[in-house]
């Protein structure tokens, strides 16, 4: 029963429940023979919980406005070498996602003012409308949701950038804990368009939508909207047009759709 | 890095700002740099990475550097020398979490920082290790050492030791 001495840290990673089952029964049995130790450990405990519960008011306080501007970068961004630069892909992408926000759920704004959700956006890009479909269609599809699933991703990759004529990539998002179930070639407005579809561990499917069409090396930063229950990021990148669409919260949304432009603009 | 994320962290980065300096706008200043710099630092920030913990790692950067400097106020006491706390005298009517406030600025700031990522940010020894860039046995003996202390300076203070919150 005195298999081995019990430390000083493992009382603190047992008062801090870091502790493998087994260890936790030594120290409980330690305690239990040691009311010096016990009553210390409890004295930790204790005042664990009231560290915890002191500053927690402060969670509630409203975010002063000085923060508050601090959201997206400012303006005076550093390190601007041109082209894409650090700053400013990243100064698009906050501003986008600003926007998004302002039509969002946590919305701080009035939805009047700064309404996103009448599809005045949608109209510059009509992108993500057709994307939401695509998606709507194609993920809940338990059989057949790809032509070519990600075991043969290479020829997934050589055939949609041959019908697409261009090079085209899936980007590779398992970091977020979405893996590449496959895609498929679809029709667009006037020619094929392509469709990434990726799934998380609880079966969440996420698609990407990638078309050459009307994008005009017309740059833009991050839009969003909502079409019914799918949620669907886009954006306009060089000669592509990119829409995420999956019907999960906008907040993981946009971090998912942040990777994707980070990846696909490293190219 | 995008400004949904960045709100979201916004409410731990003060509340942490605050336990560690104890002043409102001492504590707001410093997030408010907090941010700056992580903008002017945009390069170093890994997409899909952990976004609170880059951002609380460079928070206890510039709280370092501030402390080199000499600019904010600090409680810096020999890590060994419980013995010298100096328990200040209160009124014995007062609530106790603020005696456990009192309590918790006589603590050295390496201490204190320690007690609060663990207690407020229920973070685990190893991210607190990667978090300040130190070895986890450091991490552990401050933390056993601050709470010691913090018991030590409560006890002397009540006797009864109980620390329980009320409300």
């Amino acid at each position: 029963m005195n298999a081995h001495p019990i430390t000083e840290f493992e009382l603190h990673a047992y008062v801090d429940d870091a502790l493998t089952p087994e260890s936790q029964a030594a120290v409980e049995a330690h305690l239990a023979r040691h009311p010096d130790d016990a009553e210390r450990v409890a004295a930790y405990r204790a005042q664990k919980q009231a560290l915890k519960a002191l500053f927690r008011p402060v969670l509630d306080e409203p975010i002063p406005e000085s923060l508050h501007a601090l959201t997206v970068q400012p303006i005076k961004a550093p390190a601007g070498r041109g082209g894409w630069s650090a700053g400013g892909l990243w100064q698009r992408l906050a501003a986008g996602v600003m926007i998004a926000a302002l039509g969002g759920v946590g919305g701080w704004l009035a939805h009047g003012q700064f309404s996103v959700r009448d599809g005045s956006l949608a109209r510059i890009v009509p992108l993500s409308h057709q994307a939401a479909v695509a998606h709507v269609v194609y993920s809940p599809d338990v059989r057949r949701p790809v032509e070519i699933g990600a075991d043969q991703e290479e020829a997934l990759v050589k055939w949609l950038s041959k019908r697409l004529g261009t090079p085209i990539k899936p980007p590779k998002l398992g970091g977020l804990g979405y893996e590449l179930v496959g895609g498929r070639l679809l029709p667009g407005n006037s020619g094929p368009v392509a469709q990434f579809m990726y799934h998380d561990g609880s079966g969440q499917r996420m698609t990407l939508y990638v078309t050459t069409e009307g994008t005009e090396k017309r740059d833009t930063g991050f839009r969003f909207a909502r079409e019914g229950p799918v949620n669907v990021f886009y954006w306009v990148d060089g000669k592509f047009g990119y829409a995420l669409s999956a019907g999960i919260d906008k907040g993981e949304l946009a971090k998912v759709a942040t990777a994707v432009y980070d990846q696909l603009d490293q190219k | 890095m995008d400004s949904r994320a960045i709100l979201a962290e916004l409410p731990r980065l003060r509340r942490y700002a605050r336990a560690m300096l104890g002043d409102r706008a001492a504590a707001d200043d410093l997030v408010q740099d907090t941010l700056e710099r992580a903008w002017s630092r945009l390069a170093q920030w890994r997409p899909g990475s952990d976004l609170r913990a880059w951002l609380f790692g460079i928070m206890h950067n510039l709280r370092v550097d501030q402390l080199r400097r000499g600019g904010l106020p600090s409680t810096s006491l020999d890590e060994d020398a419980v013995a010298d706390v100096a328990v200040r005298a209160t009124q014995s009517d007062l609530l106790e979490v603020m005696d456990l406030e009192t309590a918790l600025r006589q603590l050295p700031d390496e201490q204190r920082e320690i007690l609060l990522l663990v207690a407020q940010e229920e973070m685990s020894y190893a991210d607190i290790a990667a978090l300040l860039g130190i070895p986890i046995g450091t991490v552990m003996s401050r933390l056993s050492r601050g709470r010691e202390r913090l018991r030590l300076v409560m006890d002397g203070r009540q006797p009864s030791a109980n620390l329980r919150v009320v409300r």
